[in-house]
């Protein structure tokens, strides 16, 4: 294994097995997205096979189909805890990305998330059966596994590996807890939450060296599918596009991004109306 | 093959294998984390945004993006801008958090963290500095040497970053002059000789105009030494861990019963060295001793060892009760064990660190309460003064304490390992500071510590397991320990809890202390020496845990003190603490002296069945 790839993975691991130590009622956001699956796998490093936390996704209901069907299935498969939320007011009330692309990821995916992972929403969660059904009790969620990488945007690199939100969700850039070497911060005052990032130290090339070296099921909206297009980033189907790409394989795809010089997230829309879109959302509690 | 000519790579003509070959190349490449330290407005932004164009490694959004905000903002593009990617931080033209961004040489890819300047930011600069294997250090040309660049510089060598390149800046302010050049040298080598520091070398630079960064300085044609580009590539890896003892902290211990594993995996992440399957191991603090049945691994080939740095699991051929906060080792090379420690430390709380205080102590994975002793000395960073009569450290102040853990811990010093060396200390909430151990105290205890170890190196065990036991019998051994004054209600309890347990089917035993006073004590009797007897009673206990006894011990004649020799002979894995009445200590259950005996004897065995001493039977 070359040497990064396996530092990043122990250092994920550690983070992983940190959080699950400390706090009781934790779960991790699974986008179902490259960076979110590769974290959901570390999971299964970190605890010898197992998913000992509930996936948390948030249904925004303009999800490229695939991606759901490939969320069901492999929760199946693995023997997920899967829970997902949803805006339902706003969703009723016809919220779509015509209204502004920042109200709309507003409405459905960071108020939606913040009110799933508080439990003040009704939660769905995938019974013994496969199939969904609403927890009668849902309980907030004082620790949130996140899947953020530090290159991904300028505000994702300040970001620590155990990150407070207060009440509000918000966070603080300003104040953040110092982290010496592996202790962090897993105290936290009542009413208060941490966010965990065990791939804060991952580049989007680490993420797909890592699928190719550990074989990850990862959805094929990556790849090309034979219309010389692919994904680079997943999200709602309104507002990401493709790329034009004849990548079939995480081995092409490495080697395509040797060689762009192109931003990640270009293809998606959100971040092209506002510099500080992503700030913003993510001072909201966007991930 | 297929040409690669989508628009998002913006290379034709080159072929897929081609650039698949490049790409398994380049990962291959070696990694490095560096950090970059000084006082507020040296340049270390200005630095970075450098380093990243010159090397090309800004991602084509990025550069556009950054001009584009100051286009509308009416301001002058600079480089310090490509990093300050937050709002609030251009609104303050400081560089609030270590953010961190990707270069890459000739040589090796780096990490970059832009570890802040001001003052209140030290913290940032710390989480920066924690996680990188070298720094470069600013000082501006034109101010010289300032509090932070000495602040910096001693933290760096607290953390334990050992190569340290120093950057004299702005030198186009100064007008290239080699004499201020070499002041500075002058003047900042001499402090860094004060904290054991040896910087690797000076360069003389201009971040701005790009002088000896990338490129070499035509002004400063009498500098013969390398660029900070040359000089990076000149810092080395660490040596390798995985020569070192074995140093394995035990990070967690997973059943996963419910999904049908049966396996007990001891997770963590090994410190140092390296363990193999059929490997004798011993955990401190509770010297427990096992051997290595396997090393687990999901997705992974069978492996018989593993080595520092990796995440492992391991399982036990015998089946000992170990817990978080243990440092397994091998027989022949332990970490200390104690108390009482003498440490080095950086506080950043809000609150100052107070003598006498109490702070919650996090070393490798082990947890515990611990109480300033002392203060020995305290040095400010601002004038370079060491004041050794204080009762508080304050906030950005270096000091060296001593501290005293509530249960022992097991570390190292820091010449020898790093990572079982360093600590943090928690205030209420927040991590307020963290250091290093310089040393190892003895503490009251340490006799008795040294007893209970060899005697369970040398214990002589039978054919029957302590596992073959808790198997039978349905719970592991623990000494139940009810501590409080005379009259509170002790003896009801103690009496009421073995009668519960007995009824549920636990093997217990009352082990009163005048009992043992009366037989095992006979030739004590005349002296009454105390420490004597203490000693005993906790031997007599071991005896019946090690039989795999659930034993309730109740007796007004031992104090507080004592009750810290007994968990120190039998081992804190092995206790579970309950008083009654006033002045708890650190025990792990309290109950008013008011309680009635039953509610608090089944709150007893609720405990013991949560913290898994007991498995639950139908009732």
């Amino acid at each position: 294994m070359s040497d990064h790839l396996r530092e990043l993975e122990n250092q994920s691991v550690y983070i992983l097995r940190e959080a699950y130590k400390h706090f009781k009622s934790l779960c991790m956001l699974w986008s179902i997205g490259k960076d979110s699956t590769v974290m959901l796998w570390l999971a299964r490093k970190a605890f010898f096979g197992h998913v000992p936390m509930p996936l948390v996704h948030i249904d925004t209901s303009y999800k490229i189909p695939s991606m759901i069907s490939y969320r069901d299935d492999l929760a199946r498969r693995w023997g997920l805890t899967m829970v997902v939320g949803q805006n339902r007011a706003a969703l009723a009330d016809g919220m779509n990305h015509t209204r502004g692309r920042l109200t709309c990821c507003s409405a459905l995916k960071t108020e939606a998330l913040r009110r799933t992972l508080d439990g003040t929403w009704p939660r769905l969660v995938m019974n013994a059966a496969g199939q969904y059904e609403e927890d009668p009790a849902p309980e907030p969620f004082t620790g949130v596994i996140v899947g953020a990488r530090a290159d991904e945007e300028g505000s994702r690199s300040k970001e620590r590996y155990f990150s407070p939100r207060d009440k509000n969700n918000d966070w603080d850039v300003a104040d953040q807890p110092p982290e010496f070497w592996n202790q962090f911060k897993t105290d936290f005052a009542p009413g208060t939450h941490v966010r965990v990032h065990p791939l804060l130290d991952w580049t989007e090339i680490n993420i797909w060296e890592y699928i190719e070296r550990e074989n990850i099921p990862i959805i094929d909206l990556y790849f090309d599918r034979g219309e010389g297009t692919r994904y680079r980033s997943l999200g709602c189907e309104p507002c990401t596009g493709c790329i034009r790409s004849t990548a079939t394989t995480p081995t092409d795809i490495i080697a395509e991004l040797k060689r762009t010089t192109t931003a990640e997230r270009a293809g998606r829309a959100q971040d092209q109306e506002d510099p500080h879109a992503m700030e913003k959302l993510r001072r909201e509690g966007y991930m | 093959m297929t040409a690669v000519t989508s628009e998002s790579t913006g290379v034709e003509g080159t072929t897929a294998a081609d650039a698949r070959e490049e790409a398994a190349l380049a990962s291959l490449r070696e990694k490095m984390n560096i950090v970059i330290v000084g006082h507020v407005d040296h340049g270390k932004s200005t630095l970075v945004g450098r380093l990243l164009a010159d090397t090309e490694s800004f991602p084509e959004g990025k550069l556009e993006k950054v001009r584009a905000i100051c286009a509308r903002q009416g301001k002058q593009f600079e480089y310090a801008f490509l990093l300050d990617a937050l709002e609030a931080e251009q609104d303050q033209g400081i560089t609030i958090d270590s953010a961190r961004v990707f270069f890459k040489t000739a040589a090796r890819d780096y990490i970059i963290i832009d570890a802040p300047g001001h003052i209140e930011f030290l913290k940032n600069m710390i989480s920066g500095a924690a996680r990188a294997e070298a720094a470069l250090l600013l000082i501006d040309a034109h101010e010289g040497v300032r509090e932070n660049s000495r602040r910096h510089g001693y933290v760096l060598g607290l953390l334990g970053i050992r190569q340290v390149t120093v950057l004299v800046n702005k030198m186009d302010l100064v007008g290239c002059d080699q004499a201020v050049f070499d002041r500075i040298e002058a003047e900042y080598r001499a402090f860094l000789a004060e904290c054991r520091m040896v910087p690797q070398r000076f360069i003389p630079i201009s971040a701005r105009d790009g002088d000896n960064v990338a490129h070499r300085s035509a002004r400063m044609g009498w500098y013969k030494g390398p660029t900070v580009l040359e000089a990076v590539d000149l810092f080395r890896k660490a040596p390798k861990r995985e020569n070192q003892p074995l140093r394995f902290p035990v990070q967690d211990v997973y059943k996963f019963n419910r999904a049908g594993d049966e396996r007990r995996i001891v997770a963590g992440r090994i410190a140092a060295g390296r363990v193999a399957v059929g490997d004798q191991v011993v955990f401190s603090p509770s010297n427990k001793l096992s051997t290595v049945a396997s090393i687990e691994a999901f997705n992974a080939p069978t492996a018989t060892a593993a080595e520092a740095p990796d995440c492992v699991g391991i399982t036990l051929t015998e089946q000992i009760f170990v817990q978080r906060g243990e440092l397994c080792s091998h027989l022949d090379d332990r970490p200390q064990v104690s108390t009482r420690f003498r440490a080095n430390l950086v506080w950043l709380g809000r609150k100052p660190l107070a003598l006498g205080g109490e702070y919650k102590l996090k070393l490798a994975t082990c947890e515990t309460n611990v109480r300033v002793a002392e203060i020995q000395s305290v040095l400010d960073a601002s004038d370079l003064t060491t004041d050794k009569a204080r009762t508080e450290v304050r906030r950005h102040e270096v000091a060296e304490v001593v501290l005293e853990a509530k249960r022992p811990v097991a570390f190292d010093l820091v010449e020898r390992f790093e990572n079982t060396a360093r600590f943090v200390l928690v205030d209420q909430y927040d991590v307020a500071g963290g250091g290093i151990i310089l040393e190892g105290l003895a503490d009251a205890l340490a006799p008795l510590r040294e007893e209970a170890r060899s005697r369970d190196f040398e214990w002589v065990e039978g054919h029957v397991t302590q596992r073959d036991r808790a198997e039978r019998f349905g719970h592991e051994p623990v000494l139940v320990l009810l501590t409080g004054n005379a009259g509170v209600g002790k003896a009801a309890i103690a009496r009421r809890l073995e009668r519960m347990l007995f009824d549920r089917g636990d093997a217990v035993y009352l082990l009163d202390g005048r009992n043992v006073y009366l037989g095992v004590d006979r030739d004590l009797a005349a002296s009454m020496n105390k420490a004597e007897m203490v000693r005993r009673y906790a031997e007599v206990a071991y005896l019946f845990l090690d039989a795999g006894q659930i034993v309730v011990s109740t007796s007004n004649t031992f104090a507080l003190a004592d009750h810290a020799a007994i968990r120190t002979l039998i081992g804190a894995n092995h206790v579970l603490h309950v008083h009654v009445g006033e002045e708890p200590g650190d025990a792990d259950i309290v109950f008013d002296e008011a309680v009635e005996a039953e509610g608090a004897a089944r709150e007893i065995v609720t405990h013991l069945a949560q913290e898994g001493w007991l498995v639950n039977r139908p009732d």
